[in-house]
């Protein structure tokens, strides 16, 4: 029976909204602008704090030197692996200066640099990298959760850490990075709809640097960008330029502060590009040509910023020097301290599994014990 | 049979070919996956398919797991032959959902009505150095999972064999791929692949008296080195492969053990909860009079994977699986 058949039903038949149908709230202010936020070279540069931004130029000069030293450290095999920030420097030092003492940040694996500019010792942000240990430093001790290696699966975390700490009434934002990629996995769904559901204190910084390994965005997804997904959840989406670094940190800072008031989190998308490959295992050439990198090398973080603090006069060649003399020193402690062998203890993979040693770990403790001591005497 | 050129392959180019003939001979085996397109697989084991196949059958999927595999789900249920790659071991997890609700259940829900051929290819097991989550071994989640097969290569041949009969499989296959030998070589004529295997048949790949390695994937190869080393000191071990951990080859593994009377199980999985238990109690059940030892084991420890600079201390090795051997001479010495 279709519904013409029905009896009566085309004379009763009215269009009328489900009787509990209320929309929330007006949707407009959830969407973002189109066009992304920009600080740098535009007039909104003119209320940008001098201060704050040579020191975002010190930490971008420092973060570029950081990825060359640990891109280098993987051609020389002192690094299993290595996923580069280089042209994404922006996002990752604004990420880490946009953060109070108190916060969070929930990192993926490609973040070693947010990790590094929030003042983790670099050689403890490559622990993982390196294959000494999966975590190289206490979370707790900096805020700073392990470096994520499966996509998305950090960002409920990151959730559940800032619903905890309000409910506590403590004054903590967790800031959370995720890749483009990232954002088809069911764990970023998961954690958007609860943060928006709570109005936890979360933020959410998708880094689009244009491709996950191979695949371009256009594949990933069909939403009008990354930012508009926030809409569906109930919290505003905001597009910003993410090599700029006066823009990422302004919307991050607002988008923290607005988290830490109450009201709840915020989802933004920073337009950026990675200019080298995936990682060193990656042959980048299989799926991209090199003029659209060279367009990107055109629209650089640091050349971006330096025109604008060259401009204003608030940067001369001295200063300049000055940032590059620093960031090479860091690269030199790095370089010296990762050439030296890391001291590890095998026995080190008995003693964190519980809490409480099992009978059966004990004795393969005991079995690996024999086999050392045994190495050592064949030596 | 044309005369075919016999030359060295590695174990991902064998796989490769597997698909690339599946897929020409049947037009519904659909590839899918996240970079196995326009890259190739990390592995590059997917390489060339989207080139000679199209988008459409080798597809690069957004980036997530359990929709990949869902999305199979419904295509197998419309006709195709979908051939699903989990990147890694450990990306498979946000998979677990569709794999265990759905994908083994199918057929035993709607009473044979709705079978599922999907093949669904993971690169797993350690070795290669991986960080974190790029080294787990799984098989023991997938074998407790009643519904699905759950089959692993150890050599090119089988790489290539097994993968086709896989895809054919009107059930679901988890295909392991021991990615430590995705770049062994072995000779092998591309041009006349060896007989496609049915899955669930192990094979002897050392035959010897003394005792029997029951091993299967990246621990077939150690074996076989244990044994070699083993004969020096008057062990004759016979090596068996079981191939395929569901369904599991009582027959070849049995009839090995009766003869040799003592049996060790040797995998790079845990062993608390691992294979080796399973296959241990089997072995005890069918040949206990046969036996002159207990079965022993020879894992992974009961750890999470260790970061690589320590994977070599945990992996078993040659020296571990040849004190197992001396520790069956226990009678004896009583
Ligand atoms: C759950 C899961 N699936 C697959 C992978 C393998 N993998 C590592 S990085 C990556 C691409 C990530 O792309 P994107 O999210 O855009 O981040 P980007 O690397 O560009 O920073 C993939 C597929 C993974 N780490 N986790």
């Amino acid at each position: 029976m279709t519904v013409q058949e029905l009896p009566g039903a085309a004379a009763a038949y009215r269009p009328t909204p489900p009787p509990a149908w209320q929309p929330r709230t007006d949707p407009a202010p959830l969407l973002p602008d189109p066009e992304p936020y920009r600080v740098l070279g535009t007039e909104a540069a003119a209320g940008a704090d001098p201060e704050l931004l040579l020191r975002l130029y010190a930490e971008l000069v420092r973060g570029r030197r950081y990825n060359a030293q640990a891109t280098a450290l993987t051609k020389q095999g002192r690094l299993a692996v290595y996923p580069s920030t280089t042209g994404q420097e922006a996002c990752e030092v604004a990420a880490a200066l946009a953060l109070q003492e108190q916060d969070w940040l929930f990192p993926s694996y490609r973040d070693t640099l947010a990790a590094v500019a929030r003042g983790l010792d670099p050689v403890q942000a490559l622990t993982l990298l390196r294959g000494d240990w999966h975590t190289g430093y206490d979370p707790h001790e900096h805020r700073i959760a392990p470096l994520c290696t499966p996509l998305a699966t950090q960002l409920p975390h990151a959730v559940g850490l800032a619903h905890a700490a309000r409910l506590k009434g403590d004054d903590v934002v967790a800031l959370a990075m995720v890749g483009d990629g990232g954002t088809s996995e069911g764990d970023f769904h998961e954690a958007l709809n609860f943060a928006a559901v709570w109005k936890a204190p979360v933020v959410f910084l998708v880094q689009n640097n244009g491709f996950a390994i191979s695949v371009p965005l256009a594949k990933q997804t069909a939403a009008p960008s990354l930012a508009h997904k926030a809409v569906g959840y109930g919290m505003p989406g905001r597009l910003v330029d993410g090599n700029d670094v006066a823009a990422v940190h302004e919307v991050l800072s607002d988008a923290m502060s607005r988290a830490r008031r109450g009201g709840g989190p915020t989802l933004i998308e920073a337009i950026t590009y990675r200019i080298e490959a995936h990682t060193n295992a990656d042959d980048a050439t299989r799926y991209r040509g090199d003029n659209e990198v060279e367009t990107w090398r055109q629209h650089d973080p640091i050349q971006l910023l330096e025109r604008e603090l060259t401009e204003r006069g608030l940067l001369d060649d001295d200063a300049k020097q000055a940032a590059a003399d620093a960031a090479e020193v860091m690269a030199a402690a790095l370089r010296e301290r990762m050439n030296a062998d890391p001291a590890l203890d095998p026995m080190d993979l008995f003693a964190h599994v519980y809490a409480e040693q099992t009978t059966q770990l004990r004795e393969q403790a005991a079995l690996l014990r024999a086999e050392l001591d045994a190495e050592g005497e064949a030596r | 049979m044309t005369t075919a050129a016999v030359k060295p392959a590695t174990m991902a180019q064998a796989l490769q070919r597997a698909m690339r003939d599946a897929m020409a001979e049947d037009p519904t085996v659909h590839v899918m996956g996240e970079d196995v397109g326009t890259l190739g697989g990390v592995f590059r084991v997917t390489d060339g398919l989207a080139k000679e196949f199209g988008d459409d059958r080798c597809t690069d999927t957004p980036l997530a797991e359990a929709g990949i595999l869902g999305t199979a789900v419904g295509m197998a249920m419309y006709g195709l032959r979908p051939v699903v790659e989990m990147q890694f071991d450990a990306f498979a997890y946000p998979a677990f959902e569709q794999l265990i609700s759905h994908v083994a259940r199918m057929r035993n829900r709607t009473r044979g009505g709705t079978p599922l051929p999907i093949t669904v290819r993971v690169p797993y097991g350690g070795g290669i150095g991986g960080v974190e989550h790029h080294s787990d071994s799984s098989e023991a989640y997938y074998m407790a999972t009643p519904g699905l097969h759950v089959v692993m290569p150890a050599t090119v041949d089988d790489a290539y064999g097994l993968l086709r009969a896989a895809i054919a499989s009107d059930d679901p296959v988890v295909f392991l791929e021991p990615k430590r030998l995705y770049w062994s070589k072995a000779q092998w004529s591309p041009e006349a692949p060896t007989a496609v295997e049915p899955i669930g048949k192990a094979v002897v790949r050392r035959s010897g008296r003394s005792a029997t390695l029951i091993t299967y994937g990246p621990s077939v190869p150690v074996c076989m080195e244990a044994a070699e080393a083993a004969a020096a000191e008057g062990w004759d071990l016979e090596v068996v492969d079981l191939r395929s951990l569901v369904p599991f080859d009582d027959e070849t593994v049995c009839a090995s053990v009766r003869r040799t009377g003592r049996a060790v199980v040797v995998h790079e999985s845990n062993g608390f909860g691992g294979p080796g238990g399973e296959i241990a109690a089997r072995v005890t059940e069918r040949c206990f009079h046969h036996l002159e030892a207990p079965v022993l084991r020879v894992a992974g420890f009961d750890i999470p994977y260790p970061p690589p600079m320590l994977e070599r201390h945990h992996l078993p090795g040659v020296d571990r699986v040849l004190d197992a051997v001396a520790r069956l001479q226990w009678e004896a010495e009583s």
